[in-house]
């Protein structure tokens, strides 16, 4: 049987900007097993990041509630959020996010330091990531020395690098080129069916979401549907 | 912390430039700062390794230095009997009858002249002064217009080198010897013979001081008593070291003043670093989003940003340091109120005076660090990722 990894129930955020009431997701009720990879697709707006950032812990919902691996997310306080998502969740931005000043290798190692492992271990352990993103070569490259496809496998490399329990990314592809995007992709593909990571993918283009299991649809922060994706 | 200090480091690195500008105003403000103590500590110095610790000092009663007191010989063969007073090994006892007055000497940087001290005894005032020899020439001799400068003095003004001559009183007087009194008050004083200069001066009957030396610390106390309370005297007898920590007040205008300019510009420099910081903070908005996510506490992000201030004014300060050094032992002079005469004394800047310096600068980074780094690590994740 299949467990849960992600239950959220009658979730909803709402907030205020510029003076308006919006509202950025209604009610929301999702569940995402061990091992899936779900596609939340939507049009600007839709509250398809939002609901990614409320998996992630970076934000609190209005209401509802949101289970992520049988946590109660409402009930954490600052600390343990920042220490449960290091733990837990590796996130892949769409601008990439690398420190600039640091390297590759610094860059994959940097969640590493919220561990106990010494320095040996947490470098032996960033050049896996990096030699399974196929940058074993790069590892003393500065960002702006690298390609944007590059880029992002790096931070595909630091997103797994604790081996999280979730991979959540942000328009991974959004800011990439065909190939570099088809690279990403394969590499959240595999990251999925070889090692069993559940990942959850934000994304507008449907042919990033062919690489997904599961297909959710938002509008207007309300969960349309959802949908085995195209390539299932 | 867990954020690497590497990461702040090459964040001030990238930006040099800003860095650069904000830690040589915070430079800036610790020179000035260690300047002022390194004057303060060099006078303090020069003051406190004046005299003997068995030395007593008699001046007139109410007279407040040797300027301005007045002995007569009369007095000093009833002060040179009494109990208690160490003797040389020819059987004298060690007690000097000294004359105390100024001159003025011009420099270029004082065209007008400075006064300075001019100080009559004989070969026993010259004896007790164990911490003074003679540097170059030699000693003054006895009924002759003689001078032996003090190095510091020698050092500051050509006219009083070895070989020159100065015109005071009833003629000239030939330089001899200049004398080396260690860091001691003697190097800001010009000593002859007190017959001389007694006569010259026409105060043969008119002396300023006795200096005395007790034969020990237990009969030292009694032994100013006893002078005190001779009602024949009306003399008052103060340890002549005490006599030379208490003119250290000399500084305390400036020392006042230097301090206080400090702290006006610790503050300017707080804000600059505080500038730099927030703009660091903006800058890297992005980043500190990030770093959140991948599960940096706010705290961590807090720290991350203060040791990122500390380290800039860690640089303002050890770049302030570095510009005052050359100061050490630079031989300068301060009038002082209390013998209207010129100290000299060389700038003396201790390990504990750059000690100083750096905490001074690192209080600035405290400052200027705290508020940005708190705005840093108040940022809601998402906010921070949003901005640019």
């Amino acid at each position: 049987m299949t467990e849960a990894v992600i239950k959220t129930r009658q979730l909803t955020k709402e907030f205020i900007r510029d003076e308006f009431h919006v509202v950025a997701l209604k009610d929301v009720n999702l569940t995402i097993n061990q091992g899936e990879f779900v596609a939340l697709m939507g049009p600007s707006g839709s509250g398809k990041s939002t609901l990614l950032h409320l998996i992630a812990a970076m934000d609190r919902p209005t209401s509802g509630d949101i289970l992520v691996l049988n946590q109660s997310l409402r009930d954490l306080g600052e600390r343990e959020m920042a220490h449960w998502r290091n733990r837990h969740i590796g996130f892949i931005f769409q601008s990439f996010n690398l420190i600039p000043v640091m390297s590759a290798l610094e860059n994959v190692e940097l969640p590493l330091k919220l561990t106990n492992l010494k320095k040996k271990e947490r470098i032996e352990h960033a050049m896996t990531a990096l030699n399974l993103v196929g940058l074993g070569d790069r590892v003393n490259h500065l960002p702006r020395q690298l390609s944007g496809g590059q880029e992002q496998r790096v931070a595909i490399a630091r997103a797994i690098v604790t081996d999280p329990d979730l991979i959540l990314a942000d328009e991974p592809t959004g800011n990439l080129d065909a190939a570099s995007a088809q690279e990403a992709l394969t590499l959240l593909e595999k990251l999925n069916r070889d090692y069993g990571k559940t990942v959850v993918m934000v994304t507008h283009d449907p042919h990033a979401a062919s690489f997904a299991s599961r297909v959710c649809h938002l509008g207007k922060g309300v969960l349309l549907e959802q949908e085995p994706s195209l390539a299932q | 912390m867990k954020i690497p200090i590497s990461y702040n480091i090459r964040n001030l690195i990238i930006r040099r430039t800003t860095t650069m500008m904000t830690a040589l105003g915070i430079a800036l403000t610790v020179a000035v700062l260690l300047s002022v103590f390194a004057l303060v500590e060099g006078l303090r110095t020069s003051l406190t390794a004046t005299g003997h610790p068995l030395h007593i000092l008699v001046m007139r009663k109410g007279a407040t230095a040797e300027l301005n007191s007045s002995m007569t010989q009369e007095q000093f063969q009833t002060i040179k009997v009494k109990q208690g007073i160490a003797g040389l090994p020819n059987g004298e006892p060690m007690a000097s009858l000294e004359l105390v007055t100024v001159i003025i000497l011009e420099s270029p940087d004082n065209p007008s002249g400075i006064n300075i001290s001019l100080r009559g005894l004989t070969t026993t005032g010259f004896a007790m002064r164990e911490y003074v020899r003679i540097a170059e020439g030699r000693m003054f001799q006895p009924g002759r217009r003689e001078l032996v400068v003090g190095k510091g003095l020698a050092k500051r003004y050509p006219k009083a080198r070895l070989g020159s001559k100065l015109d005071f009183g009833r003629g000239e007087w030939d330089i001899v010897g200049v004398m080396d009194g260690g860091q001691s008050a003697a190097n800001s004083e010009i000593f002859c013979d007190l017959a001389q200069l007694a006569s010259d001066q026409n105060r043969e009957s008119g002396l300023s001081s006795v200096l005395i030396r007790a034969t020990d610390r237990a009969s030292m106390q009694a032994l100013m008593n006893n002078l005190v309370d001779d009602q024949r005297l009306n003399m008052d007898a103060v340890s002549e070291k005490s006599y030379y920590e208490a003119q250290t007040s000399s500084a305390a205008p400036i020392q006042f003043l230097g301090i206080f300019v400090a702290i006006i510009m610790a503050i300017g420099s707080s804000f600059a670093a505080m500038n730099t910081m927030y703009a660091a903070v903006a800058r890297r908005s992005a980043e500190i989003g990030t770093l959140r996510v991948l599960g940096f506490s706010r705290t961590g992000i807090l720290i991350s940003f203060m040791i990122e201030s500390l380290l800039l004014c860690l640089l303002g300060g050890i770049i302030g340091c570095l510009l005052v050094l050359p100061l050490n032992n630079f031989t300068t002079g301060i009038g002082s109120f209390i013998t209207f005469s010129e100290f000299t004394f060389n700038f003396r800047i201790t390990p504990g005076i750059m000690l100083m310096g750096m905490t001074f600068a690192l209080v600035m980074g405290i400052l200027g660090g705290l508020f940005p780094a708190s705005s840093a690590a108040r940022k809601e994740i998402l906010t921070a990722l949003r901005e640019i």
